[in-house]
This record gives structure tokens, C-alpha cells and sequence, in this order.
């Protein structure tokens, strides 16, 4: 009942949280389906806005709860505790019983959910997450990679409304973060179950955001949809070095010969190197605006794979000697591109908004075979 | 006789020690310190001055004497009953400064991830924290019992010294020794001083295999 009401309200949160001279301060808005990303440096207040979700902190004057539920709400008194909540929550640090084995740890919650209630069950949950080899050893015994998969593991089959994931790669090492990443993928198709993940890592932003907060300094800097939010913002808080453009393109064809696939967006299109995908999947790029160089006219011949037609939006500073400029490419609403290039550029092209130029394009990050 | 109180004060120990060593860890009260120092008091007062204090609380005249015969108890100063009060208030810090300090090593984080578990706090203490501090709970009971078993101020003080009631092994050798009776002074002394040794070496194995996990 609650579920169906859930995906239609949302997941809601407006307090204000003072401790020392850290305030955190907002009024969200959640949808609750799909993977939303928490984004900021350290100390933005993220961990802290998902521990007053989950009731682990009471905000003192605070409305919070995921749709018909309301979790605590001051006006009327009301604070329901952490173990009355539906929600599934991954630690930092895990938090892995020490006294238990995996075995017991990842059935610690189950036990209490009652069967009629288990939406997630315990074969797919193992078989998903690999946990079968590892269920008899003690967690003293287990790798970071392997400690994240009990924690999730655990979290997942207490078959919460809604996930709650405190920086799950933090502290692994590159294969890891891969191979748990995939395991996220998989569980959030799987299982439906909507997400909220706190990160400050760019990568796991592209890769999983379907809806993006950015928070900084215990204030909400922008959210709504992550095609939406990395259009607005030209950069992250804690990143402000990085610039680029998000791009949901649709793979149209391949081409094994030059081990390249083509993607196309906005009417536009460009070459990448070859996506291990099937045709018509939806495939996420990440370009670079370091990787970006601009032209007044179409370049001849060129090393460069992709030349697109665009139009100048926007030209501001960024540094001393650098200028990012903004340009739209494809049929209107075209998709925005960020090229970063030298001030003399600027001055030596005349580059301008609404002049018509071209983008070369050097490499661009595929997100979804990461 | 010594056993036996020293068996009763440790088991009112934890039970009274836990909740308190909880509190003192977790507490955010300013009332914190003060309480923390007077449960440290009788580690550094001389023993009969407790006594001294709690025989006069407890004496026909004092505040606690005059509500025990309101109440028809029976005075509690030279009986058993008084010993144990006597003991509890000795012991208390040794059992309750361990469990505090492995309640603030423990954190909060087990318990918190066993309420996002949809435990509640009884269940979570339980299941959870109870585990989890199973070492330093036998830590403070061995160290409540142990103590209780050497203590002599207090005792003196409140037991009094009657045969088969309030006698205790450490009274016991203060007499035998008064009355230049060395022989059985050894016996009792020996037996003290093996007991206690057996009592620490207990203690350091299972710190030891505890921490071997």
C-alpha cells in the first residue's frame, strides 16, 4: 500500500540541523524510484541528511518521510525510531556484526521482517551478490569488495522501501568499486528498490544518478533530474577543476571493423569506441571539456573522430587564463556541450554567444561499460 | 561465607553496574563527571571511612537505620545483608569503569546498524551489545568478585566480625594474626593470595584469546 503511494509522493526531508558551526539546512524533494546521488565535498552534510532519513539523527524541528509515511514531523510530535522504519542502510564502514559470521550477518535483519513480507529473497539475494563461497567465514576474513556485498546483502533482504547507501566504494580499490558498482546495477534492476547514495566521487555521479542533489556547505546548491542538474551546473561542489557534459545517447549502429558504435542524440551523432551493447540500448558519455577544442570552420581532414555543428550559449572565465565556453549541439533543445580552452583562444577566435561553430571532440568516457 | 557474599555482590554488580556504566558512557549530561567521581570515591577513600559513613547511615539513629525499622526490616548493619550493601558500594567502580570504557570502545555503530536491522534497543542490547562486550562483562565480574573477596575496611567496619554470619576470610586472618595463631594466619593468607593469583591469570587468558580472534 505504502509502496504504491511511495512512487507517486516521494521521499521528503525539510529541517534544519545546527551542531557547533555546521547548520544543514534544506527542503527536498525525492522521487522514490531509481538512484539518487547525494553529491558534495566532505563535510556538505550528506551523510548527515541520510542518518536523519534513516532517524540514526533528529533534526530538532523536522518533517521528514517517504510517501504516505511520515517518518517524524514536529508539528505533530511525532518521531518514529530507526527500527520502525522501512528503510535498508549500507555503512561507511560497514558495520558488520564482528560476533557473527556472514551467514548469520546477512540474515540478521530477515529474521525480522515476517515472510509474508520478504519481497526480497534469500537465493536471488545470494546468488546476485556472489555471497554463497563466502557464508561460513567469519567477516574478520573477508576483502573490502566482499565486506560491502554482506553489508548490502544484509540491507536488502530486511526488503526495504528505500536504500540508503553511505559512499559504498570508498576505500576500495579499482577492480572492487567496478565489480560492487555492477552489483548496485544489478540489484537496483533486479529489485526495483529505489536508492539514495551519497558520494563525492564524479564517476559514481555519471554512472548511477538517475536524480542528483548537490549539497555544499549543509546547503542544497541544485537538484532534479541529472541530465537537468550537470546542464545547469558548469561544476560540482569539491570538483570545481572538472567540467563536461552528460550525454543519454541511443547506440544506432556498429562498426567491428573500425571497432567503433555510433550513438545518436538531439538529431546528432558521434563515433566512440566499440560499446558492448546490443542496438538501441541507452548508452551514458561523458565529455570532457578539456577533451573539447573549438573551430570557426568544419576542419578538413582531421584525426579528430567527431566534428559537430554547434552553437555558442555561453562564454564565462574559469581561472586565470582559461575560459569554459558553453555550446548547444543537435536539433533544438540541443544537448549542451562545455569546451575549456585559453582566454587567447577566446580573443584570437572572437568567440561570442549564438556564433556558429564547430566542436572537436578527441575521447569521450563511456559510463556504462565502466 | 566469602564466596557467597562475594557471589551475591558481583551478580548485583552487573545488574546494577551495566545500566550505570551505559549511562556514564553515553550521556551528554553535565551531571556526568560528578557522577562519575563518586563512583570512583571508594578507590581512593581508606575503606572505614565508608564503612564509618554507611554505619552511621545505617545505625539506629541514622536515615537509613529509622526507614529500615519503619519498613520492619531488619537492621542491615552486622548481618549479611549489610555486608552485601557494604561490598556493592566498594566494588561498584571495578565493574563499572571497565564496562564503561568497553561500552565507549564499542561505539555506536554495531548498534545503530542493528536498528536500521529493525531491532529494537532491548533486542539490539541483546543481541548486539551483549555479545559483543561478553569479555568485559567477565573482565568486571571477575575483577567485582575478586575484590569484593579481599575487601576489609568496610566489612570491618559494618560486618562486624560474628562467627558463621558476618565472619569473612579477610577478618578472619586479621584475628588469627591478632592472636599470634600463625599457623592457621598461613592457611588462610596462602589460600588468599592463590585464589587471587588464580583469579588474574583467568582474567589475562581470556583477554588474550578474546583479542587472539
Amino acid at each position: 500500500m505504502s509502496e504504491a503511494a511511495g512512487s507517486e509522493r516521494g521521499l521528503f526531508a525539510a529541517f534544519r540541523r545546527a551542531r557547533g558551526d555546521f547548520s544543514l539546512e534544506l527542503d527536498l524533494e525525492l522521487p522514490a524510484r531509481g538512484t539518487t546521488v547525494l553529491f558534495g565535498p566532505s563535510g556538505a552534510g550528506k551523510t548527515t541528511l541520510l542518518r536523519c532519513l534513516a532517524g540514526l539523527e533528529r533534526p530538532r524541528v523536522a518533517r521528514i518521510g517517504l510517501g504516505d509515511t511520515v517518518f517524524q514531523d514536529d508539528a505533530r510530535a511525532l518521531f518514529v525510531p530507526t527500527h520502525r522504519r522501512p528503510l535498508g542502510y549500507v555503512f561507511q564502514d560497514d558495520a558488520l556484526f564482528p560476533h557473527l559470521n556472514v551467514r548469520e550477518n546477512v540474515a540478521f535483519g530477515m529474521r525480522r521482517i515476517r515472510p509474508p513480507m520478504r519481497r526480497v529473497a534469500w537465493e536471488p539475494t545470494i546468488e546476485l551478490l556472489g555471497l554463497g563461497p563466502l557464508l561460513d567465514r567469519r567477516t574478520t576474513e573477508l576483502s573490502g569488495g566482499e565486506r560491502k556485498r554482506v553489508g548490502l546483502g544484509r540491507a536488502l533482504l530486511t526488503s526495504p522501501e528505500l536504500l540508503l547507501l553511505d559512499e559504498p566504494l570508498s576505500g576500495l580499490d579499482r577492480p572492487a568499486r567496478r565489480l560492487v558498482l555492477d552489483y548496485l546495477r544489478q540489484v537496483r534492476d533486479r529489485w526495483e528498490i529505489p536508492m539514495i547514495y551519497v558520494s563525492h566521487a564524479l564517476d559514481e555521479l555519471l554512472r548511477l544518478a538517475d536524480h542528483l542533489v548537490l549539497l555544499d556547505a549543509g546547503r542544497v546548491v541544485d537538484a532534479g533530474p541529472v541530465l537537468d542538474v550537470t546542464a545547469r551546473a558548469a561544476s560540482f561542489p569539491g570538483l570545481e577543476g572538472e567540467h563536461g557534459a552528460l550525454l543519454l545517447a541511443s547506440l544506432v549502429q556498429h562498426d567491428p571493423e573500425a571497432g567503433l558504435s555510433r550513438l545518436e542524440f538531439s538529431g546528432s551523432a558521434l563515433w566512440v569506441p566499440q560499446v558492448a551493447r546490443s542496438l538501441g540500448s541507452l548508452v551514458r558519455v561523458w565529455v570532457r571539456a578539456s577533451d573539447v577544442s573549438i573551430c570557426l570552420e568544419a576542419p578538413g581532414r582531421s584525426s579528430a573522430l567527431n566534428v559537430l555543428p554547434a552553437r555558442i550559449v555561453k562564454v564565462e572565465a574559469a581561472g586565470p587564463y582559461q575560459a569554459l565556453v558553453e555550446a548547444e549541439v543537435g536539433a533544438a533543445p540541443g544537448r549542451l556541450f562545455r569546451a575549456l580552452i585559453t582566454k587567447k583562444s577566446v580573443v584570437d577566435l572572437d568567440l561570442r554567444p549564438q556564433q556558429q561553430v564547430f566542436l572537436q571532440l578527441e575521447t569521450v568516457a563511456l559510463l556504462t561499460d565502466g | 561465607m566469602t564466596l557467597e557474599l562475594a557471589g551475591v555482590t558481583t551478580a548485583l554488580l552487573l545488574l546494577l553496574g551495566t545500566p550505570l556504566a551505559w549511562w556514564l558512557a553515553r550521556t551528554q549530561s553535565r551531571f556526568r563527571s560528578v557522577v562519575s567521581a563518586i563512583v570512583a570515591l571508594p578507590l581512593v577513600l581508606p575503606p572505614t571511612v565508608l564503612g564509618f559513613y554507611l554505619l552511621l547511615f545505617w545505625g539506629p539513629r541514622g536515615l537509613g537505620g529509622q526507614l529500615s525499622r519503619a519498613l520492619h526490616l531488619r537492621p542491615l548493619p552486622f548481618s549479611f545483608a549489610g555486608l552485601v550493601v557494604a561490598s556493592l558500594i566498594c566494588s561498584l567502580p571495578f565493574v563499572v569503569q571497565p564496562l564503561a570504557s568497553a561500552i565507549r570502545a564499542l561505539g555506536r555503530g554495531p548498534l545503530e546498524a542493528a536498528a536500521t536491522l529493525r531491532l529494537g534497543s532491548i533486542q539490539s542490547f541483546v543481541w548486539v551489545a551483549l555479545p559483543l562486550l561478553r569479555s568485559s562483562f567477565l573482565t568486571a565480574g571477575l575483577l567485582g568478585f575478586a575484590h569484593t573477596v579481599g575487601e576489609f575496611g568496610v566489612v570491618l567496619m559494618l560486618g562486624g566480625n560474628i562467627p558463621g554470619q558476618t565472619r569473612v576470610l579477610s577478618i578472619a586472618l586479621f584475628e588469627h594474626v591478632e592472636a599470634l595463631d600463625y599457623t592457621a594466619a598461613h592457611a588462610l593468607a596462602l589460600g588468599l593470595v592463590l585464589f587471587s593469583f588464580v583469579t588474574l591469570l583467568g582474567w589475562g587468558r581470556l583477554h588474550e584469546r578474546s583479542r587472539g580472534i
